[in-house]
């Protein structure tokens, strides 16, 4: 009989997180994973010889610093290498470029509509202001405005004060930021349907929401609120691809002595008289901890994991009804050099940065009720990258790799499963949008790892492949995250702890949840706080 | 301006003057103003300093952000937009103003030229042509920028107008202070300004970027004998200290581009009640600095005479409890005025004439560092104003 | 002409009466001008063809303050109802589906559904008695902590509940709890109806809040609501003009002293209160150039833009819906068969397209108030979704489709009733922007939603009805609470103008 002082479901980079800082504090950790690799959706896999994917996570900007320092992940071998720009194709030949220089992206946005160029000021001013705000949440613990303990009254203080240093036109403006659609949020700045277009898929990347639903607004934030090295909203490529952020963080964990074990899906979580005392392994292996923490979404952890005689009736209701759609896919794309994009011309810069092919808000909402249809969008919004351009690691000489993010692909097509036919269609729907502005790409292709969300349920294990673990819409944010009551990283069960996305803050590789969820369990041990909480951002 | 696809592959612009600008940059000194390249220094800061105090420089002003304002509407504009009586501003003369957000805090400082009725050009620090348009609905106006469409020089010095006499400006000695006159220039017009960021006798030229060249060495042609010389962005911040004024970026944060509350500051807080007229009828931000007027502000800015030497740079401000009150925006030893010169802003209500401040300053000597406390004399009005730069008819030789 | 301590009220539709009422009782000079030639607004009862009566555009009562009622004494002023607490009825092949609060009085619908819809409707009532109850104040930073308090005091598991529900969509919410098809597409209506938003759409569980209230029908049409309004404030002491459509404000040292008519006279007064819609109020009548320029903007911004039309039928007999019981054709009909139907009737208003197959909220008004139409015949009236103020084309086009397309869901729920016809209206957001003065054409003035809601409704800087400019107040529905028929602008704001003109009492500018 194996005991554990903890024991995490779970290897993707939030039950990495925590497993890692409970080790440190000095306990014996143990993270079981399902797969025969770790990372979750953070992964790098070589599945096109000589290539390497950032099969689902695909860019990094979230991940906190204080968690970077605090578990040391650059000497465990990260390193993140930030790009500049985006675009946006027009399907008359033109785009309109996010250069990273602000006079040479004023003047791009003057080439399209110049109130909008100043107007960009003022849409950055204020996105910026939201940012500030939840930037100083991410890592604190959610309070349970319906309690009256001193750590949520605390807590509850501490939003209260954040909130009214935005001062009173912000506080304003931050509750319609929440309760808004992208679309009417980009209204009150812009006026150039295309420049609305290049911001608007910020909106609703990961969202099974179209960019006039209200509460879209806010999904900008998490392609915003991150930062490379202090430079807030910058977005940058791990070094050999999303596994090594996930390696890293099981480099810290080992060297602080935890324990990973692949390969070992767990069957149920154990409990008895309201607390839990361990898991069971698929293969039958029995393993105590007083303490199991869950890093998968609040459906796997509530529905299959637990028996529903251990819980309440509210909370099995409550995961039931918590909503996590499966709204994206993915292609990942060995290329036998680089594609070209006449609209662009030769040694571009931006080719190095995201591309898109949406220049209409329209196109973005139609492409959104296809997925409503039940099917994936025949005009879809692509966020496309080209990640060897910055990191030649990834590929041989000369070659490529394209990562290209696909919404909205729905989890099931009209209440069925897919099929290799619908993949393969599914596929030559989004090259057809790509040789649009590029001729030769087709020509290039090697290989292509057709993602849709049923492989990202199947392999990741994220239920309906929804990547953020939840939608995040203010019904599933902070307090309400994944449900309220819960939201304090603390499971119904006694000793149970959830870490994963379907947690505050929410899901992109952030890693906040995995360190909150470290920071409850040492309280709750009476350990010294070793969990860094977020810097002060003055 | 229509813009090429391919503008980024040059991501600075020379500015109209940069073919003479870049040879007579003998230090290779340059720094970015927005889209533009401009020279910190030609050959030496405190030589090109000298040379503005003592006979005159150009300084090139093409990048400054510059705003045709016209229509039947423009002057029912302009007074809703800034906080003085543009009214009050007859056609041929320059007004300094500020403008305001809701919240009665400074957007930015400009200048306002009245070119001729209904016509206004509006030149500021900052970009703000979406503030403009959103100032705009309700008039009937029409707001264009057109920074890249006149190219801009500041002749200043005590000798400035007598290079412009050697030109053959006829008259221009006549010019009052915040005058306009426009003359012909080989084929086009060249207007002229009696106005500048020097605290001095002075210029600014505004030309067509086809003739720009053609007016450097024109000026450089007749000003040799009078001592004309290039100037560069590090003098000329020294003379705008010592004349007291501020800039927007570095004395305030201009209120659009503010993400943190409570870092603005109303024209009351930078002293600069005088540009605030609450008779005229409404203007941006009126309501706020009436509540401000009524309540008392919460900041003030202060000209400051440092004992001692050592530049208070970025100093913090204490009281005599050593409370730290405040902090110093823009300072140098000031060589005009023979005195260690601060702007600082300082909580209400320290800085009142008499009160007595400190300031922290850190400065270095061969790498050795030492903390200094010096006490400082608020000083009322600039700290450097000739009586030239007021004359009538100005100085031609 | 000018007389000292008088108030005008531009604009007499139901907000501005009450709020005269309220003044005229507190003892102030109180003038009321209407550009038509009635008073009532939008709620008015308005005849569209020789003989035929009908409420117009708002053509059921629900929400309307009870404490309004009882202190106006609007019973004794000739309020009267010819139905109260009217059913929902959803017409269907297999029998329709009548609903009775949280009752399922007919219709196909599992008892697991019946139980839910007692769950569901409890807790509708319970959120919307706490809105209820901010409704009727002034939204300060006080009022909203009470707000708070109310909150908690629906106890840990309801605070937890409104707060994750709020902002919710109701399509989930409904796909969670209920099996019901025809359930869910009637529940789902009462989020949609009115705003732009989808049943998909966040924030329509919020929406539907306020159709929580039991639905009347007042006697005489909504025109006797607004009518005993007037006779209320008459009876205070208030002077209504009709036919005095307002031009501007005048604005003299800085402070709104008056209006001037569009026939050139002028009326001096210490305070104006403005019940029309916040961009006629602010942009139109007073101008953005006595505004400061971020408030401006936001008021260009408020989002004003209409999405319903209005059908008004003139019938020469009953029309049978199928399923439908004789007996409850005089209910709340409704066509939104499902969940399904109501989004795929939003889908189009997002590209400026009218519904191919819109939904529908009918009432035969004429069944329980027979003056409303000649004997033996009757009047239909339908609120027709989605019919977007900008629609693509415009809507001299656009018009005669969206009727033929609404007569065509019609037809096939009532058979035979396009025979029935002798004359029919359709008001599309232009129609109702013109002929109601309002702008966009929108019944609430401006989109209820979070982000239009409570202390930044209109906009933050004028949400508590006085304006940024002094001697102006709004009391109209792009105030807190917004519109539907339920007077709690007009009486909020008359407890701000006699508080302002307490502090500053008549002749003094501030």
């Amino acid at each position: 009989m194996t005991r554990y002082d903890v024991i995490v479901i779970g290897a993707g980079h939030n039950g990495l997180t925590t497993a890692a800082f409970l080790a440190k504090s000095g306990l014996k950790a143990l993270v079981l994973e399902r797969k025969p690799w770790i990372g979750g959706a953070a992964v790098s896999r070589e599945l096109h010889p000589g290539w390497i994917y950032s099969n689902c996570s695909y860019v990094c900007s979230l991940l906190r610093p204080e968690i970077y320092r605090g578990l040391d992940l650059a000497r465990h071998g990260l390193q993140v290498a930030p790009y500049g720009g985006g675009v946006t194709f027009t399907r008359d030949g033109d785009y309109i470029g996010g250069y990273p220089d602000k006079d040479v992206r004023r003047r791009e946005y003057a080439r399209h509509n110049e109130r909008d160029a100043d107007a960009y000021l003022r849409y950055s001013r204020d996105t910026m202001r939201q940012c500030r705000f939840i930037r100083s949440l991410l890592m604190r613990t959610p309070p349970d405005p319906a309690s009256l303990r001193l750590r949520d009254l605390r807590e509850l203080a501490h939003l209260g004060r954040e909130f009214v240093k935005l001062g009173p036109t912000t506080m304003g403006d931050t509750i319609r930021f929440y309760s808004m659609s992208i679309a009417d949020y980009l209204n009150e700045y812009f006026e150039s349907d295309l420049v609305k277009a290049h911001h608007a898929g910020s909106g609703i990347i990961g969202t099974a929401l179209g960019v006039h639903s209200p509460g879209t607004a806010y999904v900008l934030l998490h392609h915003y609120m991150g930062d490379v090295d202090g430079q807030v909203g910058s977005w940058g490529f791990a070094r050999g691809g999303m596994g090594a952020v996930s390696n890293a963080l099981a480099g810290a964990l080992r060297a602080a002595g935890g324990e990973i074990r692949a390969d070992a899906p767990v069957a149920r979580i154990l409990a008895r008289d309201g607390r839990v005392n361990g898991v069971v392994l698929q293969n039958g292996d029995e393993l105590y901890s007083d303490i199991v923490i869950s890093s998968l979404d609040p459906k796997r952890t509530f529905l299959k994991l637990l028996d529903a005689g251990d819980l309440d009736a509210d909370v099995v209701r409550k995961a039931r009804e918590f909503r996590i759609r499966g709204s994206s896919g993915k292609l990942n794309i060995a290329l036998d050099g680089l594609p070209s994009f006449p609209a662009l011309g030769a040694g571009h810069p931006l080719v190095a940065g995201d591309m898109h092919f949406l220049d209409t808000l329209e196109r973005f909402e139609r492409a959104y009720d296809d997925w409503k249809a039940g099917t994936w969008s025949k005009d879809p919004y692509l966020d496309l990258l080209i990640p060897s351009l910055t990191d030649p690691t990834m590929t041989p000489p000369g070659k490529h790799y394209m990562s290209v993010f696909v919404q909205y692909v729905p989890r099931e097509l009209a209440g069925r499963d897919w099929t290799d036919a619908d993949r393969t269609a599914f596929r030559e729907t989004v090259f057809d949008q790509i040789a649009r502005y590029s001729p030769d790409f087709r020509s290039l292709v090697l290989h292509a790892e057709v993602r849709t969300p049923q492989e990202l349920e199947n392999e990741v294990g994220l239920t309906e492949g929804n990547i953020f673990q939840g939608e995040l819409t203010f019904d599933q944010l902070f307090f309400n995250r994944p449900f309220p009551g819960y939201a304090q990283y603390r499971g119904p069960l006694r000793g149970m702890y959830l870490c994963g996305s379907a947690t505050h803050p929410g899901g992109g590789v952030m890693a906040a949840p995995g360190a909150n969820a470290a920071r409850e369990v040492l309280r709750d041990l009476r350990r010294p706080a070793i969990v860094p909480q977020g810097w002060s951002d003055d | 301006m229509t813009i090429p696809r391919e503008h980024y592959l040059q991501a600075v612009f020379p500015t109209p003057f940069h073919a003479r600008t870049s040879a007579a940059n003998t230090l290779n000194a340059w720094h970015r103003w927005r889209d533009y390249t401009v020279a910190d220094a030609y050959f030496d800061v405190g030589l090109e300093y000298t040379a503005l105090r003592n006979a005159c420089t150009v300084f090139d002003l093409s990048p400054m952000t510059k705003h045709l304002i016209t229509g039947p509407d423009a002057l029912a504009y302009m007074n809703r937009l800034v906080t003085r009586d543009v009214a009050k501003l007859k056609p041929g003369r320059v007004g300094y103003t500020v403008w305001c957000d809701d919240a009665g805090q400074v957007v930015d400082d400009g200048t306002i030229f009245h070119l001729r009725d209904h016509v206004y050009r509006l030149c500021s620090q900052e970009r703000q042509l979406d503030w403009l348009h959103g100032s705009a609905p309700g008039f009937d106006v029409s707001i264009q920028e057109e920074t890249h469409d006149v190219a801009a020089l500041a002749l200043q010095g005590p000798t400035s107008c007598a290079v412009l006499k050697r030109l053959g400006l006829a008259g221009i000695e006549t010019l009052t202070p915040f005058g306009i006159r426009g003359y012909a220039f080989e084929g086009g017009e060249l207007t002229v300004s009696r106005t500048g960021f020097t605290g001095d006798l002075g210029y600014e030229l505004w030309i067509d970027p086809e003739l720009a060249v053609a007016l450097w060495d024109r000026l450089f042609d007749v000003g040799q004998q009078v001592g004309l010389k290039p100037m560069g962005t590090f003098a000329l911040e020294m003379s705008r200290i010592e004349a007291g004024f501020i800039q927007a970026g570095v004395d305030f944060l201009p209120a659009d581009r503010a993400i943190r509350a409570e870092r603005t500051r109303s024209p009351f807080e930078l002293d600069l009640a005088w540009l605030v007229d609450f008779a005229k009828g409404p203007f941006t931000g009126r309501r706020a600095l009436l509540a401000e007027k009524a309540r008392g502000s919460r900041h003030r800015l202060v000209r400051l005479d440092v004992e001692g030497n050592k530049p208070a740079k970025d100093a913090f401000i204490y009281d005599r409890r050593r409370k730290n009150v405040g902090v110093v925006t823009s300072a140098l030893w000031s060589p005009a005025a023979k005195s260690n010169i601060a702007l600082a802003s300082v909580e209400m209500p320290h800085g009142a004439p008499g009160d007595e401040l400190w300031a922290e300053i850190y400065y270095q000597k061969e790498l050795k560092w030492s903390r200094l406390m010096a006490r400082c004399t608020v000083v009322e009005g600039p700290f450097y104003s000739p009586a030239r730069r007021r004359a009538v008819p100005a100085a031609d030789c | 002409m000018t007389e000292a301590g008088r108030i005008v009220i531009v604009g007499g539709g139901h907000n501005g009466l009450v709020c005269a009422a309220y003044l005229a009782r507190a003892g102030r000079k109180v003038l009321v001008l209407e550009a038509a030639d009635r008073v009532g607004g939008a709620a008015v009862t308005r005849e569209f063809a020789p003989g035929f009566l009908v409420s117009a555009p708002a053509h059921l009562l629900y929400g309307f303050d009870a404490a309004i009622e009882r202190e106006l004494r609007l019973a004794k002023h000739g309020l009267g109802y010819a139905r109260r607490g009217l059913r929902t009825v959803a017409p269907g092949d297999a029998g329709a589906l009548i609903l009775d609060g949280a009752d399922v009085v007919a219709g196909e619908v599992s008892a697991a559904d019946r139980a839910a819809l007692v769950e569901y409707v409890q807790r509708q009532r319970r959120f919307a008695a706490v809105l209820a109850r901010q409704n009727g104040r002034v939204p300060t930073p006080w009022n909203l902590a009470r707000f708070a308090l109310d909150i908690r005091c629906l106890g840990r598991a309801g605070m937890r509940e409104l707060l994750r529900v709020g902002t919710m969509n109701l399509h989930d919410l409904l796909e969670d709890r209920f099996e019901s098809a025809a359930l869910k597409g009637a529940l789902a209506l009462d989020g949609v109806l009115g705003a732009k938003l989808g049943p998909r759409s966040g924030q329509t569980f919020f929406t539907s809040l306020q159709r929580a209230d039991a639905h009347s029908l007042p006697r005489g049409g909504m025109g006797a609501v607004t009518g005993a309004l007037a006779i209320a404030a008459r009876a205070a002491g208030a002077e209504i003009r009709v036919a005095s459509p307002v031009a501007s404000f005048v604005v003299s040292s800085g402070r709104v002293s008056g209006v001037a008519l569009e026939s050139g006279e002028e009326i001096a007064a210490d305070a104006v209160v403005s019940n029309l819609d916040p961009k006629s109020t602010y942009l139109r009548l007073l101008g953005a150039r006595h505004l400061d320029a971020e408030f401006a903007r936001r008021v260009q911004h408020f989002r004003t833009d209409g999405c319903v039309a209005k059908l008004h039928l003139a019938l020469d007999g009953l029309p049978e819906f199928r399923g439908v019981p004789a007996d409850a054709l005089g209910e709340r009909l409704i066509v939104a068969p499902d969940c399904g139907y109501v989004d795929a009737a939003f889908d189009p208003a997002k590209y400026r397209e009218f519904s191919p197959q819109p939904v529908l909220e009918i009432t035969l008004p004429s069944i329980h108030d027979p003056a409303l139409a000649p004997a033996g015949r009757h009047v239909l009236s339908a609120i027709v979704q989605y019919a977007p103020y900008d629609l693509a084309g415009g809507w001299d086009e656009g018009r005669k489709g969206l009727f033929d397309a609404t007569l065509a869901v019609l037809e096939r729920h009532a058979p035979g009733l396009r025979s029935r016809i002798i004359a029919a209206e359709l008001l599309a957001p232009p129609d109702l922007e013109r002929e109601f003065r309002i702008t966009g054409g929108h019944w609430h003035h401006g989109e209820l939603a979070l982000d239009q809601f409570m202390m930044l409704r209109p906009v933050p800087g004028a949400a508590q009805y006085a304006a940024p400019v002094d001697g102006l107040y709004s009391c109209g529905a792009g105030c807190h609470p917004g519109g539907g028929v339920m007077g709690n602008a007009g009486r909020n704001a008359a407890r701000v103008v006699l508080a302002a003109l307490r502090r500053a009492p008549a002749g003094g500018a501030a």
